[in-house]
């Protein structure tokens, strides 16, 4: 049990580690203190609907960190890391149908809205459980973490990687999208779930709530920031690199790659089911739309921006788009997509190594290797 | 004012009467009289025999009457006891016809006419009366379709005009019509040998037939009209096969077109072009401003769409492959992610443009239409068009691939980049032709997708999971791949669709790419030998 | 009938007899065994009928011309290619043909391939560690611990591969020679039975084929040794049994003076190049 503590305690002993959970946990301080101790006309007092959208900035920034530690470390490069978000999602929301309890609309006591609305007559067998928090929050891990171990114990066993795993998970995602948004699945189709009540018995419109899940999710990100340190910096972690950078050299040092693959893939996509999780309550609507292939792929780009295989770079690139996505559709609506897209170009030819990189770059050269100098993938 | 208005009355009817005078029968006509009159009767039995009296009577009106009679338009005045044929019945004052001239005959009250009533059954028997009569003329297609009105309408009365009909047809169609007609009436009363007649035929009214005949009590009747049904289910299976194999054909065909640029350009730079979907959408709507260009001819718009699309599309691309490609060798993962955002822009930059709404293009009218293999079967033309294209183009680029200086260059890049340079092939210029070639193909594919589909900015979008889950099924670097997975999928998605629904049919797919490339993680026909360990 | 001949098969060992993660069983001489040994990719036969035999501890050196089948042989060793027919034994005990990659590494069978790959972004002292002999499943992986006994022995291969000033140095900064050493390293890492090196000193400086030289010939005794080299002054300098490969199986074997002698590898070697001269 010595040995584990240490490999998880690893990363507090590092500089940057520190300086990022210090800059976290102070903003998380400084905006809670704003929101609670200034008088709502005051200048610097931060309203909750901004806290509620910082939270939901923070979801995606564990969202993003939990992409780059497949794709920042393992080579990964998955197109898919929305399913898993939208199912950890997905099972909260459930958790959160079935606590509106009779409330809904139609006032039936059991069923959710859009299944009275269906003619439906009772509860489908998958919904059972989930008005109990503890089975909806382990369902939360579970069910984005089961789909990443049957996925990737496919694809990884038949050693599908690159290009063609980038384009699989893509299909993934977008064969979810496809089934979420047909009604007889049993997820709200197209509407999704929404009208949430309250979580574990407090109201979800409450400001303190708001504040509340702020906060966890502040938390929650600092938490898996460093899981994903820890796991990075130790041995566990250099086997990803040496599997990125030379995949058949790791096997023939007696690796199981596959294994390792799995493992990490499948601790990613529970990151990201906690950080849909989390997601939910705070934006009051889950739908197939977080499905969409193009939502996967926006996330990558969070990470490319902020420079891949650092973690912290994906925490910065996911707050920096997000930020400029949220003002950039409030001034000009129609410059968007021209934005982003010019982002995915730039980003790539400019600045492969992120904006990480160019701090890097600026400090002197460490003896100490940066894992993303010499990206090599392994071409299809 | 009232005087003028008759006086321009009389003057039209003193027109009608002068160019209706020629077919007009001899003034004072008593058998044409005679005949209506039998019709006016309250017995809709006599009114029966009365009709059939007309057709015997072999009177040239008898069509307009009869037509008229169906119409509800055929009335007697009250008064003069005249007959005539109102021309429209609205308002109080309706104009109408003489029934035995056909010339105008002013306008009178609507109190003074009394219409000669008819039931339903008396409509049924009309009906295939006309359709006898139609029989009779010369042009072929009226007697096909007036043949095919009288399936199931058949009236023991008709069977021997009919029967004579039969053996004065020169026309096989009209003729076949005409017996299975005859079949079923006798089917109906109990003719076991008519089930013959009816074997095979996917007529809607001869299965009707059939299947009442099968349920009748007679059971040498009931057994032969289930044989007969159970031959004709095999046909109609073998009908819905053709059929479900003709959709996957043409669903495959265009995820060929839209696979196989995407191949080449996958193949031989390693490159993942996501904006590979909206280079078609700039061949459609290539085609779509090329029809704007020339109103009115949809015909040669398209076929001026063809290379246009090509060039627009390959221009593009070699844009693409200059601007953003060339700086992202050897990291195919970052070049998926750039030509992603290329083909945001793309996208936005139409809605900007043009219009976030979707333009139609027209088909001309040699594409419009359906090829009619059987009753049961019509194939529609520009689905077929749109095959023969795919097939084209792809043999097109087989020929480029394997008959000219660039192919071999492009083969030689392919299989090992450091090994062609040596040997003095410019790869840069090659991956520049080779892009614009992959691009241009995109294009066709947007021209032909204009056929089927509406032109939007989302139309690329809605094919590039497909042909990437093409080209990986088909494996890298093989044309053929491509055309046998881009066929295959679209017929197990057709084949998969009736029973499971759309959008399931598609998740299978997916799943099933999936599971197949744990088998083959190469695809079906993958490269082989060192140069593929990349 | 067919179980019949299994008995009758001598050199078949029943599965139940092998005892689980046994060590190689040298006794009977050969550490390893190939005997007809056949693959051919799209009808091309890469390996015709080869048979091979290598003595434990042992030094051997493979030449052959391009395209003799010297790679693939390598691939078929270490399990990365299945052979259409033929026997693979490592020892008396151990079936290659029936084991994975992971498996065969973990035997003690070690390969530095052609071009060096090292982890390029990991640093010297990580390579060597990754390369360690250790548990290597997830679990114990991630909760490794470099011990002072696991840094004694990486200190130790440093000192044989000359790379102790550099170990903190990221492998990608190593020039070529430096990253052929590491990779030596590296198969030291996991004490190997078997050492496969694959084309050791292409693009060595004088020096530094020297150097690799020594390596070499102080490995073998403790490991088996199999090179496959191209440069021959090289193999004259390290070989004492040469084995020339051609079209996939073997045209010579002997000392390095014995096999330039033979008539057939001569040929082979210089046939070529004489018809040129014809020509």
């Amino acid at each position: 049990m010595l040995a584990s503590r240490s490999w998880l305690s690893r990363p507090l002993h590092e500089r940057s580690t520190r300086l990022f959970l210090g800059v976290l946990l102070a903003s998380l301080a400084v905006v809670t203190l704003l929101n609670l101790a200034l008088p709502a006309g005051h200048t610097l007092h931060v309203s909750t609907y901004t806290v509620t959208l910082l939270g939901k900035y923070l979801c995606y920034a564990l969202l993003a960190v939990a992409v780059d530690l497949v794709w920042g470390y393992l080579g990964i490069l998955s197109l898919g890391h929305g399913a898993f978000f939208a199912l950890g999602g997905y099972a909260m929301g459930m958790y959160l149908m079935r606590q509106i309890g009779d409330r809904g609309v139609y006032g039936h006591p059991v069923l959710p809205d859009f299944m009275v609305f269906l003619d439906w007559q009772s509860l489908p067998w998958y919904w059972h459980g989930f008005d109990m928090a503890w089975f909806a929050f382990l369902m939360v891990l579970l069910a984005p973490g089961l789909l990443a171990l049957v996925f990737g114990f496919l694809a990884f066993r038949s050693r599908v990687t690159g290009v063609y795993l980038s384009i699989i998970t893509q299909a993934l995602t977008f064969a979810l999208m496809l089934a979420f948004f047909r009604n007889e699945m049993g997820f709200g189709g197209n509407n999704g779930l929404t009208d949430f009540k309250e979580l574990l018995g407090v109201d979800l419109t409450d400001d303190a709530t708001r504040l509340g899940l702020f906060l966890a999710t502040g938390v929650a990100l600092a938490l898996g920031y460093l899981l994903c340190r820890a796991i990075v910096a130790s041995k566990l972690g250099r086997v990803c690199v040496a599997t990125r950078d030379a995949e058949a050299r790791t096997r023939f040092l007696g690796y199981r790659v596959e294994r390792f693959q799995l493992f990490v893939f499948v601790v990613s996509a529970m990151l990201a089911g906690v950080a849909g999780a989390l997601y939910v309550p705070q934006v009051g609507i889950i739908n197939p739309g977080e499905f969409s292939p193009i939502f996967s792929i926006e996330i990558v780009l969070w990470v490319a921006l902020g420079g891949r295989g650092t973690l912290y770079g994906a925490v910065i690139g996911a707050l920096l788009v997000n930020y400029a996505k949220t003002v950039f559709t409030g001034v000009m609506p129609d410059a968007w997509l021209f934005a982003l897209g010019g982002l995915f170009v730039l980003v790539t030819v400019l600045l492969p190594r992120g904006i990480a990189g160019l701090l890097a770059y600026r400090r002197p050269r460490r003896a100490a290797p940066d894992p993303s100098t010499t990206p090599r993938e392994a071409s299809a | 004012m009232r005087m003028i208005r008759s006086l321009v009355q009389g003057l039209l009817c003193l027109v009608v009467v002068a160019l209706a005078a020629p077919a007009a029968v001899a003034a004072p006509d008593d058998d044409g009289q005679a005949l209506l009159e039998a019709l006016d009767t309250r017995s809709y039995a006599d009114k029966g025999q009365a009709i059939e009296a007309l057709v015997a009577s072999g009177d040239e009106r008898t069509r307009r009457w009869l037509e008229a009679l169906l119409d509800g338009k055929l009335q007697r005045h009250e008064d003069t006891g005249r007959f005539v044929v109102v021309l429209e019945n609205r308002g109080r004052q309706w104009p109408v016809i003489d029934a035995l001239t056909f010339a105008a005959a002013g306008e009178m009250s609507r109190r003074e006419l009394d219409r000669i009533g008819i039931n339903n059954a008396l409509r049924g028997r009309l009906q295939s009366t006309l359709a006898v009569l139609d029989l009779r003329v010369d042009d072929v297609r009226a007697r096909r379709e007036a043949a095919r009105e009288l399936l199931g309408n058949v009236e023991a009365a008709m069977l021997a005009p009919l029967q004579a009909l039969v053996a004065d047809e020169a026309d096989d169609e009209v003729k076949r019509l005409l017996e299975q007609a005859i079949a079923i009436h006798r089917l109906a009363q109990g003719d076991a040998a008519a089930v013959e007649g009816l074997a095979g035929s996917l007529n809607p009214e001869a299965r009707a037939a059939l299947s009442a005949a099968a349920r009748s009590d007679d059971a040498a009747l009931a057994e032969a009209a289930s044989g007969a049904l159970a031959g004709i289910e095999q046909k109609q299976k073998l009908n819905r096969g053709v059929e479900t194999l003709y959709f996957g054909l043409s669903l495959g065909s265009v995820l060929v077109l839209a696979a196989i640029g995407l191949a080449i350009t996958f193949g031989v730079m390693g490159v993942i072009n996501m904006a590979h979907g909206e280079l078609m959408m700039l061949g459609a709507y290539t085609t779509w401003g090329m029809q704007q260009l020339l109103p009115g001819q949809p015909g040669l718009a398209l076929i001026l769409s063809i290379p246009a699309g090509f060039l627009v599309a390959a221009l593009a691309g070699v844009a693409i492959e200059r601007s953003v490609i060339q700086f992202l060798k050897g990291r195919p993962l970052e070049t998926l992610l750039a030509t992603f955002g290329v083909s945001l822009i793309l996208q936005q930059l139409v809605r900007t443009l043009i219009s976030p709404l979707n333009r139609s293009v027209v088909s001309p009218e040699w594409m419009s239409g359906s090829l009619m293999i059987n009753e049961g079967l019509s194939l529609t033309l520009n689905r077929l068009f749109v095959l023969g294209f795919a097939l084209l183009v792809f043999a097109g680029l087989m020929l480029v691939m394997r008959r000219t200086r660039l192919g071999l260059e492009v083969r030689a890049v392919t299989q090992n980049r450091a090994m062609a340079r040596s040997m003095g092939i410019r790869a840069t210029r090659v991956d520049i032709l080779t892009f614009a070639l992959g691009a241009g193909v995109a294009g066709l594919a947007g021209v032909a997708l204009s056929q089927l589909t509406n032109v939007g900015p989302n139309l690329g979008q809605n094919y590039i999971i497909d042909s990437f889950m093409v080209v990986v099924f088909g494996g890298v670097g093989n044309l053929w791949g491509t055309l046998v997975a881009g066929l295959s999928l679209g017929v197990i998605n057709q084949v998969l669709e009736p029973w499971a629904g759309a959008v399931l049919a598609k998740i299978l797919v997916l799943v099933f790419i999936i599971l197949f490339i744990q088998k083959r993680p190469r695809g079906l026909f993958p490269q082989k030998g060192r140069a593929a360990e990349g | 009938m067919n179980f019949l001949t299994s008995l009758a098969d001598r050199d078949r060992v029943f599965d139940f007899l092998v005892p689980v993660d046994s060590p190689v069983d040298v006794r009977h001489g050969p550490i390893l065994y190939l005997e007809d040994v056949t693959v051919s990719f799209d009808g091309f036969r890469a390996i015709d009928r080869l048979n091979l035999t290598i003595d434990d501890g042992e030094l051997r050196c493979i030449i052959g011309p391009n395209g003799a089948g010297k790679t693939t042989m390598m691939d078929i060793i270490t399990g990365k290619t299945r052979p259409d027919t033929g026997r693979v034994w490592f020892g008396s005990r151990h079936d290659l043909l029936t084991m994975n990659e992971p498996q065969i590494a973990s035997l003690g069978i070690g390969r530095k391939f052609q071009k060096p790959t090292t982890f390029e972004a990991l640093s010297v002292f990580e390579n060597l560690e990754l390369a360690m002999a250790a548990d290597k499943r997830i679990l114990p992986t991630l909760t490794a611990r470099t011990s002072g006994e696991i840094r004694e022995r990486i200190e130790e291969v440093l000192t044989t591969i000359g790379l102790v000033e550099l170990r903190h140095r990221p492998a990608g900064i190593l020039s070529h020679g430096q990253k052929q050493w590491l990779e030596i390293g590296m198969l030291l890492m996991q004490r190997p039975r078997l050492l496969l090196v694959d084309e050791p000193v292409a693009g060595m400086t004088e020096q530094e084929m020297e150097r690799t030289a020594e390596l070499l010939t102080g490995l073998a005794g403790k490991q088996s040794v199999v090179v496959v080299e191209h440069d021959m002054g090289f193999v004259r300098s390290i070989a004492r049994t040469v084995t020339v490969l051609h079209q996939g199986s073997v045209l010579a074997e002997g000392s390095m003076n014995q096999v330039s002698m033979d008539p057939r590898v001569v040929e082979v070697y210089l046939g070529a190049e004489a018809d040129e001269e014809v020509a």
